[in-house]
């Protein structure tokens, strides 16, 4: 006991030590910035860090908080290299460690790291924090008690017991993040006669009113700044490229929520369309609107601009762009432009998007209606 | 006087003595090996050393360290760098960074699929996030970009695998594809930017050439060779080039992968056609020179030799392909690996050509193999081996 308490204060006097020394160059590692603006002053700073002792490895990890993912990486680096030599030693401070994972004010970034230190010192106690993971603000950290989730309801069907089997596959989707193991876990419970709503698990938006068809000759359709982009009038007809533009609603069936333009304009070459919706948030709040599509496209939220891709048919995916923005209390208008462009080849056919609105992590925001 | 002539003799000793493979395809990205010792043809595999992601980057060699990049992860976002060492496969350190960019790539590819280079000092270690770090030898993290950080639109979702280069001081990395394409010229020391260029918004897969003091950047629309230092133009070949295997420079003349193979003597501001065979058609292997002749491996996975003089065929033979990675050589013989892993090691000086001998790595390799100190390294996506 007394030992303990003799360990402990000398943990938390290096810890405030560390603190002292460490800070500014800290701060120099967090002060990097675009086009390489501080990187000399960091690799320098960087060498003082990588001097510290193991136990202020949870103040170096705290530098990643607030910090931008380049000071990051420099501060993942460096722990990386204090980590190495006190694993060799036996001198890792697991417990201050297994302080900071918990304390979910900690960057998700930083504390991926502390696990994974954790991980490398003591298996059986990763394993025994694991199950404390499954609602954790990271989805990286998320994915280990899901895939124990998996394995338990696999092990229970291996015992032919499908109740328990649907209990460990339904607590994992309601963690699971991210796409891969959702498939999975949708999948298995579908098997077992479950209901898995997608859509709703991932919060793509499914109702929109759509207009098409805009000229993209010569790809400068993407540029152009067609009427929806000044005035949003669903009554509206505008001349088109080869038929008159009308708005018109639109609903997706698709289970991974794609908007397909082809549907109701049929299968147009180099042209634009437009897609409308209103997004009603609770309240004023932080949030990413995450777009996958592999035609060119751009999307505003509440008339600004979030972000502009000039990119045709070189694939998309769930989450392909993480766009962060601000919602606020009440409608907001998201507005997305797709431009179909001039290829025919068979892979060049899609005209689509597929749209959700979710915080950091992936978790879908409820719309209020 | 005493001591000039030692450090005379020990420079001129280590710069012998030391074993290099610097970047994709070795010196001057030529693809051989310019050393005295050549591996000899009865290669056995001497050890392989685990990896913990996927990769289509080929190894460097500096000295007696082997460096090579991985990606892992659900999203391949994990983007490790290690250094082994070359005598036994043991590690000496590795460091793992998070992706900034994006990732997506096509499944045949992944993030760690540029080459990462070296000036013998430093290992700038590229990927296809667009992520570029800059360690010394020994693991210390000298710099940092995010590519895709700074220039958002910078990406490609099939992946992106340009291989950086370096030359006097200036590491040049291409990051060209259909948005927000460009090539930069970054300061070794700092990695902050000497100079950055627009370059054709089209997806482009090829590595930069270094040929007489200049980078030779390929891209669809033909070849731009550039002042390292500047950024500035030397000579422009506009008549259209491949996207995915990259010319080749031996001698004189810059054997341009374009409309077959154009050979091509470029001057300050002039380029003079001295040949073109369109039947010297790469498919994803870049070609290389060895002696007189130039060697093309085409899609089918047929090695063709030509003369480096006027580009008249020689002889075609069929080797087990398919062939993502590219040949390279050293002393009289060309070495290549094919997507089943089976290492050929082959006798361009026999009649029609030879395979002498044949290695089952078991494991899907897509990449190039590198030459230094008479051994062959080879990865896969959990391998890296030593033949010797």
């Amino acid at each position: 006991m007394k030992s303990s308490f003799v360990c402990l204060f000398a943990l938390a006097a290096v810890s405030l030590q560390a603190a002292e020394y460490l800070s500014k160059p800290l701060d120099v590692l967090r002060a990097v910035q675009k086009e390489g603006q501080g990187n000399e002053a960091a690799g320098k700073a960087w060498q003082e860090i990588v001097k510290a002792d193991p136990a202020a490895l949870p103040e170096v990890l705290k530098g990643m908080n607030g910090a931008n993912p380049l000071a990051e990486n420099w501060l993942r680096a460096a722990v990386g290299v204090i980590a190495d030599e006190a694993l060799k030693a036996k001198k890792l401070p697991v417990e201050a460690l297994v302080t900071f994972l918990k304390n979910t004010q900690n960057s998700p970034g930083a504390r991926v790291v502390a696990f994974d230190l954790i991980h490398r010192a003591d298996e059986k106690l990763a394993e025994e924090l694991t199950p404390t993971l499954l609602e954790d603000p990271s989805s990286d950290l998320r994915r280990h008690p899901v895939a124990k989730l998996i394995e338990a309801g696999d092990a229970a069907l291996e015992k032919k017991d499908k109740d328990a089997a649907v209990v460990a596959y339904g607590k994992g989707l309601g963690g699971a993040r991210d796409e891969d193991q959702i498939k999975v876990l949708a999948k298995k419970l579908r098997a077992l006669d479950q209901k898995v709503d997608l859509p709703k698990h991932f919060g793509f938006l499914m109702s929109w009113k759509m207009i098409a068809p805009f000229s993209n000759a010569d790809r400068a359709g993407f540029d152009t700044v067609y009427p929806p982009e000044k005035e949003l009038k669903f009554d509206a007809v505008y001349e088109g490229k080869t038929k008159e533009a009308k708005w018109v609603d639109f609903t997706s069936t698709d289970e991974y929520g794609k908007i397909d333009f082809n549907k109701p304009f049929g299968m147009e070459k180099s042209v634009v369309g437009y897609a409308a919706t209103d997004f009603f948030s609770t309240e004023d709040r932080p949030a990413e609107i995450r777009i996958g599509c592999k035609d060119g496209w751009k999307v505003w939220l509440n008339g600004e601009l979030l972000f502009a891709r000039d990119e045709y048919h070189r694939g998309a995916k769930l989450d392909q762009y993480k766009l962060p923005c601000q919602l606020k209390k009440g409608k907001n208008t998201i507005l997305v432009k797709c431009c179909q462009n001039e290829q025919t080849e068979q892979w060049t056919v899609e005209w689509e998007f597929q749209l959700r609105v979710c915080d950091a992590t992936g978790t879908a925001i409820v719309a209020a209606k | 006087m005493k001591t000039s002539l030692v450090l005379v003799f020990s420079l001129c000793f280590s710069s012998f003595a030391r074993a290099d493979w610097l970047q994709f395809r070795g010196p001057n990205a030529t693809a051989v090996s310019t050393e005295a010792k050549v591996p000899g043809d009865d290669l056995k595999i001497a050890w392989a050393a685990d990896l913990p992601g996927r990769g289509l980057s080929a190894p460097i060699v500096v000295g007696d360290r082997v460096f090579v990049t991985c990606s892992s992860g659900p999203g391949q976002e994990t983007l490790h760098v290690f250094c082994f060492n070359a005598a036994d496969g043991s590690k000496r350190w590795e460091r793992a960074m998070r992706s900034t960019g994006r990732t997506m790539t096509h499944n045949k590819t992944c993030v760690a699929a540029n080459t990462p280079c070296s000036d013998g000092d430093r290992v700038f270690a590229l990927f296809s996030s667009n992520d570029l770090f800059a360690f010394d030898l020994d693991g210390n993290l000298l710099w940092l970009r995010g590519l895709t950080f700074d220039y958002p639109n910078a990406s490609n979702s099939l992946g992106m695998s340009q291989s950086p280069v370096v030359l006097d001081g200036t590491l040049v990395v291409q990051s060209e594809n259909d948005s927000e394409s460009f090539t930069a010229g970054l300061d070794v020391v700092t990695g902050r930017n000497r100079w950055k260029m627009e370059r054709p918004k089209a997806a482009n897969w090829t590595s930069a050439t270094i040929w007489k003091n200049t980078v030779a950047l390929q891209s669809s629309k033909g070849i731009l060779a550039v002042d390292p230092a500047t950024g500035k133009t030397v000579w422009d070949y506009s008549d259209g080039a491949s996207t995915i295997p990259s010319s080749v420079g031996a001698g004189e003349t810059l054997y341009a992968v374009s409309h077959g193979i154009t050979a091509l003597a470029p001057e300050k501001g002039a380029v003079t056609q001295l040949w073109r065979n369109e039947k010297l058609n790469s498919g994803t292997a870049s070609p290389l020179v060895l002696g007189d002749f130039l060697y093309v491996v085409n899609g089918a996975g047929v090695l063709i030799k030509a003369s480096v003089k006027n580009g008249d065929e020689a002889w075609k033979l069929r080797m087990k392909g398919p062939f993502s990675g590219s040949p390279v050589a050293a002393g009289k013989r060309i070495y290549i690996v094919n997507e089943r892993g089976i290492f050929q090691v082959i006798d361009p000086e026999a009649p029609e050509g030879k395979v002498l001998k044949e290695i089952e790595l078991k494991e899907t390799v897509l990449t190039t193999p590198s030459i230094s100190g008479g051994a062959i390294y080879v990865r896969s996506d959990a391998k890296l081996w030593k033949l010797q």
